[in-house]
């Protein structure tokens, strides 16, 4: 082309920082299909998390434990409100609800044999219970669910625990699909619906619609139980504080609370990025919910989304968590998005790590898959003992801070332990920000 | 028989009663006296027994019934007999909404009518309405009967999976993907069978059959609205 610009400076191109390649290729991509993107794991979005949060460590104030040697402790008692067994759990981390039907049976029982090996507890999911979970989990809380797939008295006997599922972080408000590739003739026959079709998860429960109905379904759960299982009541990261409170009236032995980057089996990309709040902003407002009730630590916390490593669980236990829950980790260590399947992932049209399309049931690693061929693939005897190793592992590192912290319980961390690295986080987690006694909105100051 | 006086003895005391009969227990029938609208009554029966309620109840009577009849002398609240997976559950009065939700088999028999939301995401249990139903009525419902005897609210078996429905009076609106089927002669014994396990004065030939149109079962943009 002929440059008529006579030797002149010329403008450079310049690329939009609304309209990002990014957008414009997902504008494109609806555009050409006419359906929006549907994908698994929860917000891939930066937002305020436990990064931005540090601890502060002993010093001339604080007295530090031996950081090998000296005790310090990390079971965790769920259930001690009105259950008549409760749970006591060697870690506070649990492995969250993930559906037989989203994960393969192998996949359920290597997280029981995980979480078994660990001491802590593995949840079912939107699909009932299998035996491979039962048996290899020692500690097994069942989900009540809108869809009540596979919900049966005799699994709510056999049980540890009840966990009434309200929401989750990835979709507060929305229900769930899981695509006809998926529903197996097992997957089927447990969820009573015709194999192959895809099948819908309502997004609010047939038989309760407030919180004093559902005072009056747990009261039914306890009687059907006999008053033995602790319940809990799992919120989505809408409103934590209202949510928190009303749970507790419904009558929660645990309030279990999941931030936006908690994951999903499936749903709208659309949803999980905008949908929800992060993790950070939660859990204070979840306790300041439970200290108003006076029900702090009689009714245990459990928060989840996004946690990866030691230094997220203590940190949230330093923000007044019980314990916490993980899923998207688990999947990882299983072998989820690992990158020796990256000749597969690549042939998907995709990265490791970046895999989410786990609805399509075409998972390299045979795990959020139900194809005989791809579950072949997994051992779940070697998921298991990584899984177990990776618990280890997160538990070595909490306890390796709040020993540096002077604690001598994973319990007796506490927010004064902390310092924020931004003004967003400091303001989320009522943390100051580092080198101040200040966050926004902190009682006594006007800015 | 065994009588109980549910206002005297307490809901824990009648439930933990009931929980402890086995398969072979003599206590085989047995009389609830002042239910007085009290919630979880007789939930998650597991024997062979008969259950008389005096009176009317709250939320959830007989709720995840098995092998049990229940048989409440009276009206009752939400969520009757819901999750049942076995067993008869008879209303001799009107039942309130999601009545028989999520049920997985047994029978629940309403004598008068039930309220919004009868049968929601049923799972094989069979359901025989003697008046009417309210809206939304079978919503998501995935395989058993759902047989009225009367009229039928709004939006009829919205979403339906597999779960067949058979009303003598009029719908007053199916919902998204419910529509009128042909009433063949296996319905028209299945739904004789019903009417009769149910004590209806009425005819399979006067009913019409619903079921799912199966434009649902694959994920369409153009189903989203």
């Amino acid at each position: 082309m002929k440059d008529e610009s006579n030797g002149a400076p010329r403008t450079v191109p310049v690329q939009s920082a609304t309209f990002t390649g990014k957008v414009n290729a997902e504008i494109r991509r609806a555009a050409a299909t006419g359906i929006y993107d549907i994908r698994g794991g929860g917000a891939k979005r930066a937002v305020p998390h436990f990064d931005d949060l540090l601890f502060l460590g002993a010093s001339m104030s604080r007295y530090p434990l031996e950081g090998y040697r000296e005790k310090c402790e990390t079971s965790v008692l769920l259930g001690t409100r009105f259950a008549q067994k409760p749970i006591k759990l060697d870690i506070p981390v649990t492995i969250a609800g993930m559906s037989f039907g989203a994960l393969s049976g192998p996949a359920k029982e290597s997280l029981g044999r995980g979480a078994t090996l660990a001491g802590t507890s593995t949840t079912t999911g939107d699909g009932g219970m299998t035996e491979e979970e039962r048996s290899h989990s020692r500690t097994l809380v069942y989900q009540y669910l809108p869809s009540r797939y596979g919900m049966n008295p005799d699994d709510l006997r056999r049980c540890d625990a009840i966990e009434i599922v309200v929401g989750q972080g990835a979709k507060p408000g929305g229900g769930g699909m899981l695509l006809g590739q998926k529903i197996s003739e097992r997957v089927a026959q447990m969820r009573n619906l015709p194999k192959g079709i895809d099948q819908r998860s309502a997004c609010r429960h047939p038989d309760w619609t407030g919180p004093d109905d559902l005072e009056i379904k747990i009261l039914e759960l306890r009687e059907i139980t006999n008053w033995q299982k602790p319940i809990y009541i799992k919120i989505g990261g809408a409103r934590p504080y209202f949510d928190t409170t009303l749970a507790v009236k419904a009558g929660a032995d645990v309030v279990v609370l999941d931030g936006m980057q908690g994951g999903t089996a499936a749903t709208q990309d659309v949803f999980i990025e905008h949908v929800g709040q992060p993790i950070l902003a939660c859990i204070r407002e979840a306790v300041r919910a439970l200290d108003d009730l006076g029900m702090h630590r009689e009714v245990q916390l459990i928060v989840s989304g996004g946690i990866r490593h030691g230094a997220d669980v203590a940190k949230c236990m330093a923000l007044g968590a019980d314990a916490v829950a993980i899923g998207t980790a688990a999947l990882i260590a299983l072998g989820d998005n690992d990158p020796k399947w990256e000749a597969e992932y690549n042939a998907l049209g995709t990265t490791a790590g970046a895999y989410d399309d786990w609805h399509e049931g075409k998972d390299p690693a045979g795990i959020t898959t139900q194809d005989p061929e791809l579950m072949a693939r997994f051992d779940p005897i070697e998921g298991g003992r990584r899984l177990n190793n990776y618990l280890k592992v997160m538990t070595l590192e909490a306890q390796t801070i709040a020993r540096a912290c002077g604690k001598n319980h994973l319990h007796n961390l506490e927010p004064e332990d902390l310092c924020a690295l931004t003004m967003e986080a400091a303001a989320m987690a009522r943390i100051p920000l580092a080198g101040t006694d200040w966050y926004p909105g902190k009682p006594g100051t006007t800015y | 028989m065994q009588t109980f006086d549910l206002e005297a003895q307490g809901l824990r005391a009648l439930n933990s009663a009931l929980h402890e009969q086995s398969h072979d227990t003599n206590q085989t029938v047995w009389e609830i006296l002042n239910p007085r609208g009290s919630h979880a009554i007789a939930v998650g029966l597991d024997a062979p027994i008969e259950v008389n309620v005096k009176g009317s109840t709250g939320y959830y009577c007989a709720g995840m019934n098995k092998q049990a009849t229940v048989h409440v002398h009276g009206s009752t609240g939400p969520g009757t007999a819901e999750n049942m997976m076995s067993g008869t559950v008879i209303v001799e009065g009107d039942a309130s909404q999601y009545a028989g939700a999520t049920g997985n088999g047994g029978t629940l028999i309403i004598k008068g009518n039930a309220s919004s939301r009868c049968g929601i995401s049923m799972k094989g249990i069979d359901i025989i309405v003697h008046g009417n139903i309210g809206h939304m009525s079978a919503f998501m419902a995935q395989s058993g009967n759902l047989v009225v005897c009367g009229d039928a609210g709004e939006a009829l078996g919205d979403s339906l999976y597999e779960a067949r429905i058979f009303v003598r009076g009029k719908v007053k609106s199916l919902g998204a993907d419910c529509i009128e089927k042909e009433m063949r002669q296996e319905h028209l014994d299945t739904l004789t069978e019903l009417l009769r396990r149910g004590g209806c004065d009425a005819e399979a030939s006067e009913f019409k059959r619903y079921g799912s149109a199966r434009k649902l079962y694959h994920f369409n943009i153009d189903n989203a609205y």
